[in-house]
């Protein structure tokens, strides 16, 4: 069961998160403005990278918050937790 | 009766506290200290299995928890019984009763033995080739009969009466197995002052110390040392010791799984104490100390009562006192068969011969063998063995050039083999390090490290005592300090190697590192031979070569089709003879062959220690109301909603379920019901944009909504399918009091959450879950206004004041409430909010003031049947994820006007307004009293050739006592245009035939709603 540093409690059980899917993905601001093309691909398509991953987690049996994380999908491990709206840190992998 | 084959003195039995046990029925005697296994044999008992295909007669491998054939079942009682334990690992208590297992009707004579006879029959994939035909005979008679055939013990069928607990600890340093390497590591964290915690999977700790007899540590006897090393590591209060503790799963961060036998050893166990105890342990840094274990040789009939592993045979002399046999033969490949040979015979047990697979023998045990006048062969391998239910001879062949002599008969009644050594990388390997293949010893040692671990001692190829305990040593000083430096549980390399401190400077044999991987040659037709590589799951040589021969190449494909290491004993003695066997067959280097996954358990667990305490009421978590006990008090069913229990219904005597709810929903119908709604999920939304959050996150428009009224809310996912629905008050123009489905209440709070926290953080607005905080009572019905009435203080209730979807604040019977006038039925209806620890109170008030009335209490069936005759529907019900809100006719809520809520984008997609999309409509059976089961397909011409079109399904369907009839809603394609015709409802014997009709079946227009 791995650790995750929560940014706001620290470091607590993985079972504690609950996975929230790829990070940095925004809602576009005016969604009628898209093609069906471009929504579809906002609502469906995602990057699935072999390597460092950012994704959202929820500290959902905790603080309740939404943060982000970079995790290596290879090892399984995290590399880097940060707090949402902040910029991925500049760690290499797929953006 | 005396002990045959034990030795006069000796060993760490306790021979001032005899034991008396029955294995098979027959009554034995053995000491305290002994093991099941150890004890048989001092009876002169081998024989305790049969093989799990061949029926074989089987006998003891080894003499710890890699043992693959003395599976036992030990029984306390009919509920207390366990089986398939290692008798190698089976504590002796007095009274304890073991039985064999896999035999029918005896062990000396098993009518299953026939198999071994037809075996040319049953070769690897024997499954797949043989039972083909007829169709279906697989299932109905080739399973079973196989299943009966081979396996192991039987489970008990009463419940387990025992308790099992689990704990959570932490520690700096972790130290698995307490041999001679992980005391040592032990010692040198503890003296650093971490915190550390030993285990290991045996009685005591020692490892193969504790079959030393003749080996010195820093100039004392292993034995004293040990003792002396124990007694240092107990007084300290930063050691937590684990004796009967097996380490048997290694999850990421350094999460190690420990399972504790606390009373499995014990006559008459505490019952204050848990049979066993689960330790999760989070560790800074782990040290492996797990060791070797010996290897088999592959060799014709290896699997003969009393054919075991040599240093298993010195374990049972010099640790339990017990001569494995009279006469033996050794056959090795290694030194390790020699310091056997030295020991037995100084034991007094005859040697017979040393048959050694090497030719030249120039190491210093071998000489002593020589020495000792016991006849060495060198160049030699036993190609097969003789007795029935026991050896009694082995035949003993020179190999020259690739040839195999003709064998001489030797006499014996025990073989000892030895391959070498196998360093133990199971937990390394759990780990999800890479093992890393070391030509010089012919192993796979541990490699690049993932987790916060490092290995000592034998586990990582690293042999002599004196080398071991240094290691052990540097690498627990290594850890301890690693732990101090502990920044984050995520290793970002292989540990650097450690050099120890301190010398142990010791006295005894060192074995060196020959060894043999593979089947040995024996130079006879191997159509008739039989060699074991996994004596669990009976898998030979032969079965492997075929393996090669039908085409697997990859180890893991290999495994699976012949079944080698597989078993429960999870390949320990068999993956590298497999492995060996395979790259000899198809000519490629071991490492090439790679290796299959080592998995958890370790050993195999009990289910209890993962249940624990989550068995019977503990299972599950049980949500309750505030009017659950009223309802049980009178009589209500129940039924399990997401974790609630509802009350189903209320039956009276004689009633079954069908005439309560008939009377439920007339009661409703003609007068009034109440009925506990407290299990739907709140959300209290506040704050200066909650109206700006609400029109976001709800399809309807939330902004024209005043203080005071109630509007039903539908709410989409992104890609806009119906998600959740619920009705919504507006108490403030900051304030909206939220309801959700019962189910859905924690999915709907955490969408709110995500698009507040992630989207939308500008949003000024909290979002708290009330659901348990209100007990919700509905009060449905035309009288239902007359019952609240006297109960209600500082609302008007009149229809003007008060009129349909309005909440407002005030006082029932004192308390204070938010008033809903609301509807789920079609009647007049009101839904009373009030504090939880206030709801029987008042419900027990409404139910005496509706009394007059004959206020009646339903249940969750009535409440279904009711709104089905309405037409309102059930997320999760009428929608199943790929509802739009127009195809379950809630397009009315649709708030088209506002530019954006999140699905709206996807509603704009062609395909979501297709005409032939799944619409909601209402059936009517032809035959009235005939009800639909929910879920049956519809289609438009039952006759029509198969795969017929199926045009949609029935969601909800009830008989409807209000309508005589039976009702049921369905989503069919294309539905509303429909309506008017008929269609069929497709059932396994017949079709049925309903009319589509509008979905609400009672009172359309909606005029009892403000009566």
């Amino acid at each position: 069961m791995l650790i995750i540093d929560c940014p706001w409690c620290g470091k607590r059980p993985e079972i504690e998160f609950r996975y929230g899917g790829e990070a940095h993905i925004a809602r576009p601001a005016d969604p009628s403005a898209l093609t069906d093309q471009e929504w579809a691909d906002f609502l469906y398509s995602r990057t699935n990278p072999k390597g460092l991953h950012a994704e959202r987690w929820r500290h959902i049996h905790g603080c309740g918050r939404y943060f982000n994380a970079v995790r290596d999908t290879v090892s399984d491990f995290f590399v880097v937790t940060y707090k949402a709206g902040e910029a991925r840190p500049d760690i290499g992998g797929d953006k | 009766m005396t002990n045959r084959f034990r030795t006069a003195s000796g060993g760490r039995i306790d021979r001032t506290a005899p034991v008396t046990f029955r294995f098979d029925g027959t009554t034995y005697n053995g000491f305290k200290g002994d093991t099941l296994a150890s004890a048989l044999i001092a009876n002169g008992v081998h024989l305790v299995g049969r093989s799990f295909k061949y029926h074989r007669p089987r006998g003891f491998l080894s003499a710890g928890s890699d043992e693959p054939n003395a599976l036992v079942t030990v029984a306390r009682d009919a509920a207390r019984t366990a089986p398939n334990l290692r008798a190698t690992q089976v504590e002796l208590y007095d009274g304890l009763t073991a039985a064999s297992q896999n035999r029918w009707p005896s062990l000396n004579f098993d009518a299953g033995a026939m198999n071994d006879l037809f075996s040319p029959f049953l070769p690897s994939g024997f499954y797949y080739k043989t039972f083909m035909w007829p169709a279906g005979a697989w299932k109905r008679f080739y399973e079973p009969k196989i299943r009966a055939m081979a396996g192991l013990g039987v489970a008990p069928t009463l419940p387990d009466p025992d308790r099992y607990t689990q704990n959570y600890a932490h520690c700096d340093v972790l130290v698995v197995g307490a041999g001679p390497a992980g005391l040592a590591a032990a010692l040198a964290a503890a003296e650093s002052g971490a915190k550390v915690i030993l285990s290991d999977e045996q009685a005591e700790f020692g490892g193969s110390l504790l079959s030393e007899t003749s080996a010195a540590i820093e100039g004392k006897p292993a034995a004293k040392w040990l003792a002396e090393t124990l007694t240092n590591l107990e007084a300290r209060d930063n050691v937590t010791l684990l004796t009967r503790t097996t380490a048997f799963g290694y999850f990421p961060h350094n999460l190690i799984a420990l399972a504790e036998r606390v009373t499995e050893h014990l006559a008459a166990p505490d019952p204050d104490l848990p049979r066993e105890r689960l330790w999760q342990v989070r560790a800074k840094e782990v040290v492996l100390a797990t060791g070797a274990l010996e290897r088999p040789l592959v060799f014709p009939d290896n699997d003969r009562p009393g054919v075991l592993l040599a240093d298993s045979g010195r374990t049972y002399l010099n640790r339990y006192g017990v001569k494995p046999g009279e006469r033996a033969v050794i056959f090795t490949a290694c030194d390790a068969g020699y310091r056997t040979a030295l020991d037995l015979a100084t034991g007094g047990v005859t040697i017979s011969a040393i048959a050694d697979l090497r030719a030249n023998l120039d190491g210093e045990l071998p000489a002593r063998a020589l020495k000792a006048g016991i006849d060495v062969r060198p160049a030699t391998v036993v190609t097969g063995t003789s007795g029935r239910l026991r050896v009694s001879s082995a035949d003993l062949g020179k190999v020259k050039g690739g040839d195999v002599a003709s064998p001489e008969k030797v006499a014996c009644d025990v073989v000892l083999m030895s391959g070498g050594f196998t360093p133990s990388v199971h937990l390394f390997s759990q780990s999800r390090g890479k093992l890393a293949w070391d030509a010089a010893s012919g192993a796979y040692l541990p490699g690049t490290s993932v987790e916060r671990e490092r290995s000592a001692g034998a586990c990582r190829g690293v042999y002599g005592l004196q080398r071991v305990l240094e290691d052990g040593y540097a690498q627990g000083e290594a850890a301890a300090k690693a732990s101090r430096d502990f920044a984050s549980p995520s290793r970002g390399a292989t540990p650097a190697p450690a050099t120890s401190s301190r010398a142990f400077p010791a006295q005894a044999d060192d074995l060196g590192t020959d060894g043999f991987i593979g089947a040995t040659p024996h130079g006879r037709n191997p159509a008739f031979t039989k060699a074991l590589v996994d004596w669990q799951n009976d898998v030979t040589s032969k079965d492997i070569k075929l393996a090669t021969r039908e085409g697997f190449r990859s180890i893991e494909h290999v495994k699976r089709y012949t079944t080698t290491g597989m078993a429960t004993d999870q390949g320990k003695t068999s993956n590298m003879n497999a492995l060996g066997i395979v790259s000899e067959a198809l000519k490629e280097e071991v490492p090439k062959i790679g290796l299959t996954t080592f998995r958890p358990p370790f050993t195999p667990t009990t289910f209890g220690i993962f249940a624990g305490a989550a068995r019977g009421d503990l299972l599950d978590p049980l949500r309750k109301t505030a009017i659950h006990d009223w309802a049980a008090e009178h009589g209500a069913a129940f039924e399990d909603v997401s974790m609630w229990k509802r009350a189903h219904y209320f039956p009276k005597a004689g009633e079954d379920m069908h005439a309560a709810v008939a009377r439920e929903c007339k009661a409703v119908r003609s007068s009034v019901g109440m009925f506990d709604a407290s299990t739907l999920g709140k959300i209290e939304v506040v704050g200066p944009d909650a109206a700006e959050f609400m029109n976001r996150i709800y399809t309807n428009a939330w902004a024209k909504l005043e203080p005071g009224r109630l509007r039903y809310g539908v709410m989409l996912r992104e890609d806009g399918f119906v998600m959740d629905d619920g009705v919504v008050g507006r108490l403030a123009a900051d304030r909206f009091h939220v309801t959700t489905t019962t189910g859905g209440a924690p999915r709907v709070l955490a969408h709110m959450e995500d698009y507040l926290q992630t989207e939308w953080p500008d949003l000024d607005v909290w979002l708290t879950s009330t659901t348990e905080q209100w007990a919700v009572i509905a009060v449905q019905g035309q009288n239902a206004r007359a019952v609240l009435q006297p109960l209600i203080e500082g609302i008007d209730l009149s229809k003007e004041a008060f009129p349909h979807m309005s909440v407002r604040e005030g006082r029932i019977c004192g308390v204070p409430t938010r008033l809903f006038s609301v509807s789920f039925t079609g009647e007049l209806g009101f839904e009373v909010n009030v504090p939880a620890e206030y709801g029987r109170f008042v419900w027990e008030a409404i139910f005496a003031a509706g009394e007059p009335f004959g206020i009646t209490p339903y249940g969750t069936e009535t409440m279904h049947v009711l709104r089905a005759e309405k037409g309102y529907i059930i997320v999760g019900q009428e929608t199943d994820g790929t509802a739009t809100p127009d195809d379950v006719n809630l397009g009315w809520a649709v708030g088209k006007a506002k530019k954006d809520f999140v699905g709206k984008r996807s509603l704009a997609r062609d395909s979501m307004s297709a005409p032939d999309r799944k619409q909601l409509v209402g059936l009517l059976t032809k035959e009235p009293a005939i009800v639909l089961e929910e879920g049956a397909q519809i289609v438009a011409d039952p006759g029509a050739p198969v795969p017929v079109p199926m045009l949609g399904f029935v969601t909800s369907s009830y008989p409807s006592a209000t309508l005589g009839r039976s009702i049921a809603l369905a989503v069919i394609k294309g539905g509303r245009a429909r309506i008017g015709e008929t269609l069929f409802v497709a059932m396994p014997d017949r079709a049925i035939e309903v009319e589509l009709v509008e979905p609400a079946f009672y009172d359309p227009k909606g005029e009892r709603l403000n009566a």
